[in-house]
């Protein structure tokens, strides 16, 4: 079954503004892994904000979960190249955020606090944070934080989890650690992920399925299904199967900016 | 004593030697000039009016003292729901701040005459003045603290269905904490100033009274003793803000001194 449906939406930005996306369709199953991959400016945020009702498109349909969508939709989960954790809160404070705030949750927040916290913990201890509950984000280090955030984006079970470049501004080695965090949370029980990022090997590696856009206006150029076997280690980035994938979608992404050169 | 104790207790103690060495110079400025007391008078003479005097000041500093907290009380109040109102709407702030800044712009001591025909003198000029003067910063600092919420963070609870009270509530009114904090600080000192200007318009009680009744038989000693009054209460007040704020937003700081 189909989670997210885009039918020919385009989008711009006031009444003259330039495109920021134009006829775009693609479809998201069910617990896939989606990653969306393009240059710069080519509209990757425009379209999560489509997808989680925070601006309605200017033509076209968005699907979520069968229904139309029109304004904010409940319970999407987000995370993005900042953490936005809460400074006055602690690690685990802040990760049952969404607690406190989605339709489900709220009314029993204050009377199931201790199972909440349970569930908090075992996320954490799931993301490698076991012990780091009760500290503030600042002592927390950046790969840190973005593990929190995507626990914080995750606690509530969301239908779909939408990730904005959430590893872009770590270092090679933590970004690794954290492509197999959020492959084996994945793993373990599946959600409907989509993941923006300009990273191709970051989306080869996590995706099913990965989308390429050009840029101004944004347009899907490419929709390429990755089969590599699951679970994927990391060293399957090393193999020629790999290497050749990237290489395919990087032929595409270096078309886009001759054509626009 | 290690090193870092010394400079520590150094740093402690060091707005008591200022005071101390300021003082000193000053005594030793008009001894070795030998300024009149009804000009400019010595620390010593301070003293010995504030001894003299001792039980009406204590009585005028009360009640300006009184008449400033419930100003500034006042002002805490209007300017925090003043501010969440322009902080939380774009059409608000639009349609206020130009308003708010003109009025701001008002010697407010000009006003009091305005305020006197109104109220009579006394105690309620003297309120509405140390009001009228302290609620600005507090109404700036909180619409600064609300608009300056990171977008991100506002798409994230957004599309957790949050609503705009939810907003507020967890995350806009927590986060603006430190420019609360830091308006308090400033908006205190000025209800005393206020007040005290009130007070030496139109009333017959508190320090402002007090001065200008003793400047007009030149006793200096007196005024001044008034100022000094002044000046420990603001920095008394000054203190349990700044005591309170790091008790409340040591986050802000991260728990180390606030300086670079």
């Amino acid at each position: 079954m189909d989670l997210v449906e885009f039918e020919n939406v385009s989008m711009r930005y006031g009444e003259e503004g330039p495109m920021a996306i134009e006829n775009i369709s693609l479809s998201v199953r069910e617990n896939e892994f989606v990653a969306v991959v393009g240059p710069s400016g080519c509209g990757k945020s425009t379209l999560m904000k489509l997808v989680t009702g925070l601006a309605p498109p200017s033509d076209g349909y968005v699907y979520l979960g069968g229904k139309q969508v029109s304004g904010p939709q409940q319970g999407v989960g987000m995370a993005f190249q900042a953490s936005n954790l809460l400074p006055w809160r602690t690690t685990l404070d802040n990760i049952l955020l969404p607690m406190e705030i989605v339709q489900d949750y709220r009314h029993r927040f204050r009377a199931e606090k201790a199972t909440f916290q349970e569930q908090g913990r075992a996320l954490l201890a799931r993301v490698g944070l076991a012990g780091c509950e009760d500290k503030f984000p600042w002592e927390l280090s950046g790969g840190m934080q973005q593990r929190a955030s995507i626990c914080r984006a995750l606690i509530h079970r969301p239908s779909l989890l939408m990730l904005d470049e959430p590893f872009g501004a770590l270092d090679a080695f933590t970004r690794e650690e954290l492509w197999c965090m959020v492959r084996d949370l994945w793993q373990e029980e599946p959600f409907t992920v989509v993941l923006v990022t300009h990273d191709l090997r970051e989306a080869v590696f996590l995706a099913d399925t990965v989308y390429v856009m050009s840029k101004g206006p944004g347009r899907i150029l490419v929709r390429k299904p990755v089969d590599l076997p699951r679970p994927r280690d990391l060293a399957v980035t090393y193999t020629d199967e790999f290497a050749e994938l990237v290489f395919e979608l990087r032929d595409h992404i270096g078309r886009i900016r001759e054509e626009t050169a | 004593m290690t090193l870092l104790q010394r400079k520590r207790l150094l740093i402690k103690a060091s707005p008591w030697i200022l005071l101390v060495t300021l003082a000193l110079l000053w005594e030793l400025v008009c001894f070795a000039f030998s300024v009149p007391t009804y000009l400019f008078p010595a620390p010593t003479d301070i003293w010995a009016s504030w001894l003299e005097y001792q039980g009406p000041i204590m009585k005028h500093a009360t009640h300006t003292l009184f008449t400033t907290v419930a100003g500034f009380a006042i002002a805490v109040i209007f300017g925090v729901i003043l501010g969440v109102l322009v902080g939380s709407s774009p059409l608000i702030y639009k349609a206020v701040y130009p308003l708010m800044v003109g009025f701001n712009s008002i010697p407010k001591v000009a006003f009091v005459p305005v305020l006197v025909v109104w109220f009579g003198i006394g105690t309620v000029p003297a309120i509405l003045t140390a009001f009228l003067i302290s609620f600005f910063p507090v109404v700036v600092n909180m619409a600064t603290g609300l608009a300056t919420m990171e977008p991100e963070l506002q798409d994230v609870l957004r599309s957790l269905g949050a609503s705009r009270l939810d907003i507020l509530r967890k995350v806009a009114l927590p986060r603006s904490m430190p420019y609360f904090f830091a308006s308090l600080k400033v908006a205190i000192t000025l209800a005393f100033v206020g007040s005290v200007i009130s007070e030496t318009v139109a009333s017959n009680v508190g320090i402002g009274y007090l001065m200008i009744s003793a400047s007009s038989t030149m006793d200096m000693g007196l005024v001044f003793a008034g100022l000094v009054v002044i000046a420990i209460m603001g920095v008394v007040m000054y203190e349990m803000f700044a005591f309170v704020e790091r008790r409340m937003t040591g986050w802000a700081t991260r728990g180390s001194d606030p300086a670079f």
